[in-house]
């Protein structure tokens, strides 16, 4: 049997067995290889939509393989990676996408990182130099009082 | 039997109030006995709760389906080990066994804590009390674990076939044991807060309980990873799942904690970052319970739905994480801030873990929550899923691994940077060793690979420099440096041995991810398969029929050079009837530190099979990595310094041990 024809027999079994399934399967895989390599990065930032946390390159929901074949389809177009990802967004909206686009809306979101370690960063600075210059060797009136108590207590 | 766990768990939530309010009036009051109260009731909470969970656990391994818990979750045909883990499988179960380890933890203070100044131990029993209290009021009115069924079903509804398997036993105790252990130090700090005074007893006895729950919740984490590795069956051992992040958080608040704690008990300083880290920790590790336990996670709206559990947790979290920062914000500045440090010092280098480490618990905390948020506040929906953490989280690995090795040897108060680079110099050398090599002779190795595999590098060697130096490898006799290995106090050992497993860990991701190579494609039997220098035979399809499940197992044969058979992988698509739900039992298959990875799809009609294969290499070092992490725990926990009670056997009686300083 070549190859093809059992690439097609799985494809028919699927259909006729649509039910336990498995996540990517032979019969998607692109022949070129290159191609299949975008398609799977591509995959793997795409959210299944009726998966709980689960990119459609690891699921194994139909409507993740709906989408895996149109992701591949669009690539054999010769859509480019942005091309295929704002025509999968403008069909389902930006809650497909894994890593949410850099918006006004998601500007707290990419931005506490880096905003929280700077903040922190010039919290240390300033509480380190401030402690530095507040602090002295002689002792405040009421150490100098507590230490005079506890030496003449003998 | 029932009816007397049922009976036990009302009296520990009465007792658990009376540990909450006597010692705490009695700490206000200076009464003695009313603070004298809290270890009795502490240890007789404990031994309650533990018979209501034995209850629970003797209903489940007999099939008591007049227990609706019990015939929710479980079968009469499952194994014996599946019907008593399946315990804590569900959500009543698993509540009891958090309030238990809560318990638990409540009567060791109580047993080991005769050496803490009398109102301090009332005051953290007190506390202790209160979030036993309220987790025992949630459980009775929203879950209770003995709910009573009449008529009793015949038959139960079996456990859901994912847990069904050994990691149950292991993940969910291990977790709970590190979750609530952050309880301990949440009580202390709260405790300190009330007292309005810190000092050198409240750092020697919170470093050993964030060790103690740390190394839980390492292994934790680690196991819940391998299992899901195992189970789910697509060869993932980390998925950004909110779940797993729930856990991840208090991990990461938890490292700045052991680090900052350091700090504190040595040199007396960061007293108020410690206890506000404190909180934080335990805050998160609710903060988690909360997540997994309400629904919130699905959606905002499915917590909308049935909301009584999540109101109820969602008012606990406010109480404890709201009620203890505003302590923290009255109290904090009574607390007289410690010693001062030159940047460039221990110290200094643990600032900046606990920076980065912050800001990484932050990160994962807001991309948890802004789906949420998202969902909340506006029509749309939106998803933080795996890409998004390997962009921030990865970013903000990178510098503070990078920095690890120089903390070990820098001095305290103020260090020589240059005279640390100089002695980290053959650690330095063997990291570029490595990104050479692998630059050099791996295939398809990219830049960040090979720099990868150096950071791993520079990790591993870098605590063992720490060790060597600290030894005097290099500068004494080779039966000195025997000798002295053998005295280095155990906390420097374990030091090492943690920085040691971070490095295994980070080579185990680096491999895996970097380096693995995987294959689709359908197979028919006496077909092979090549992968990465591999060769698998498929020898067929063969029925199998479990105790509580019929199987479908796949065997490979594992050719060698020569073609003879080297070993054999067998994966399996088990059907549970009781659930009406399929399972892949992955096959695996161990190669020195790599994985052969298999799991099984769709059978065709001419014996054909859809076969994933995965070749992981490194891939045990990410949970063999953790197992050294827990293991360098241990061993500073065995420290002379922490042993709890040792140095008050050193000293003669009558002598107040807090008030020396260790």
């Amino acid at each position: 049997m070549t190859r093809f024809s059992l690439a097609s027999l799985v494809l028919l079994l699927t259909l006729v067995f649509a039910g336990a399934a498995f996540a990517v399967r032979p019969d998607e895989v692109l022949v070129d290889p290159a191609l299949e390599a975008r398609a799977r990065a591509l995959s793997e930032g795409l959210r299944c939509m009726v998966c709980q946390n689960q990119s459609i390159d690891e699921s194994d929901a139909d409507l993740a393989r709906d989408l895996r074949i149109v992701v591949r389809q669009r690539l054999v177009a010769g859509d480019t990676d942005q091309q295929v990802m704002d025509y999968i967004v403008s069909r389902y909206g930006e809650f497909v996408l894994l890593k949410p686009r850099f918006s006004l809306r998601n500007a707290l979101l990419w931005g506490t990182p880096v905003l929280l370690l700077f903040a922190g960063g010039i919290f240390i600075v300033l509480n380190a130099r401030s402690r530095r210059s507040t602090a002295s060797d002689a002792l405040t009136a009421e150490e100098q009082a507590a230490l005079d108590a506890i030496l003449h207590r003998d | 039997m029932i009816e007397t766990g049922h009976f036990a768990l009302v009296l520990a939530f009465a007792l658990a109030l009376v540990q909450m309010l006597v010692p705490l009036f009695g700490a206000r009051t200076g009464n003695q006995k009313m603070m004298a109260v809290g270890s009795p009731v502490a240890v007789t909470g404990f031994a309650l709760t533990a018979l209501s969970f034995a209850a629970l656990a003797t209903a489940y391994a007999s099939s008591d389906f007049s227990v609706a818990s019990v015939w929710e979750n479980s079968h009469s045909l499952q194994p014996l080990i599946y019907k008593i883990t399946g315990t804590w499988g569900n959500h009543e179960g698993s509540m009891l066994l958090w309030v238990l380890i809560l318990t638990f933890f409540g009567a060791l203070v109580a047993a080991f804590g005769s050496n803490l100044p009398a109102t301090l131990r009332a005051n953290v029993l007190a506390v202790q009390g209160a979030i036993g209290a309220t987790f025992f009021l949630f459980i009775l009115t929203t879950s209770n674990p003995f709910t009573r069924l009449n008529p009793a079903p015949i038959e139960g509804r079996d456990l859901n076939p994912i847990l069904q398997d050994l990691g149950l036993a292991i993940h969910p105790p291990l977790l709970y044991l590190g979750y609530v252990g952050f309880s301990i130090c949440f009580s202390f700090s709260v405790a300190a807060l009330i007292e309005g005074r810190i000092d050198a007893s409240w750092a020697r006895w919170v470093r050993p309980w964030t060790l103690v729950a740390w190394m839980f919740l390492t292994g934790g984490i680690a196991m819940g990873s391998y299992w899901a590795y195992y189970e789910l069956g697509w060869g993932g051992f980390w998925f950004w799942d909110p779940v797993e992040n729930a856990s991840f958080m208090p991990w990461l608040a938890g490292t700045a904690l052991l680090h900052s704690a350091i700090v504190m008990e040595k040199r007396s300083a960061l007293k108020i970052w410690t206890l506000l880290l404190a909180i934080l920790t335990f805050s998160l590790s609710l903060l988690g319970t909360f997540l997994v336990r309400s629904g919130v996670l699905t959606s905002v709206h499915a917590f909308a739905t049935d909301p009584t559990r999540g109101v109820f947790i969602l008012c606990i979290l406010t109480l404890f994480i709201g009620g203890s920062l505003a302590l923290f914000a009255l109290r904090a500045s009574r607390l007289t801030p410690g010693g001062l440090f030159h940047p460039v010092s221990r110290e200094g280098a643990l600032v900046l873990n606990n920076l980065f480490l912050t800001t990484a618990a932050a990160t994962v905390l807001i991309g948890t929550l802004y789906p949420l948020v998202v969902e909340a506040f506006s029509a749309d929906k939106i998803s933080v899923g795996a890409p998004f953490f390997n962009l921030t989280f990865g970013p903000l690995m990178v510098p503070l691994l990078v920095v690890v090795p120089f903390g070990p040897l820098l001095a305290w108060k103020r260090g020589d940077l240059l005279a640390v680079a100089q002695r980290l110099m053959a650690a330095f050398a063997a990291a570029l060793l490595a990104v050479l090599v692998t630059a050099l002779f791996i295939n398809g190795a990219s830049v960040f690979a090979a720099l990868g595999v150096g950071l791993a590098f520079w990790l591993i060697c870098g605590a063992l420099t720490d060790l060597a130096i600290k030894s005097g490898l290099g500068t004494a006799a080779p039966g000195v440096v025997i000798r002295r290995f053998a005295g280095l106090p155990r906390s420097v050992l374990g030091t090492a041995l943690a920085h040691l497993g971070l490095g295994l860990t980070t080579l185990g991701i680096v491999g895996t991810l970097c380096f693995g190579t995987e294959k689709i494609l359908s197979m028919r039997a006496g077909e092979t398969v090549e992968l990465s220098g591999h060769t698998l035979r498929f020898e067929g399809l063969y029925p199998a029929q479990g105790p509580n499940y019929a199987e479908a197992r796949g065997r490979f044969a594992l050719l060698g050079a020569d073609g003879s058979t080297t070993g054999e992988i067998t994966s399996a698509k088990r059907s549970y009837p009781v659930r009406q739900m399929t399972t892949t039992e992955s096959g695996i298959k161990t190669i020195g530190f790599s994985q052969l990875y298999l799991s099984l799809g769709d059978e065709g009609t001419d014996g054909s099979v859809v076969v994933r294969l995965w070749w992981k290499p490194l891939v045990t070092l990410i949970w063999g990595g953790g197992l050294v992490m827990m293991a360098g725990a241990a061993m500073s926990l065995l420290d002379r310094r922490l042993r709890v009670g040792a140095p008050s056997r050193r000293k003669p009686a009558g002598t107040v041990p807090s008030a020396s300083l260790p």
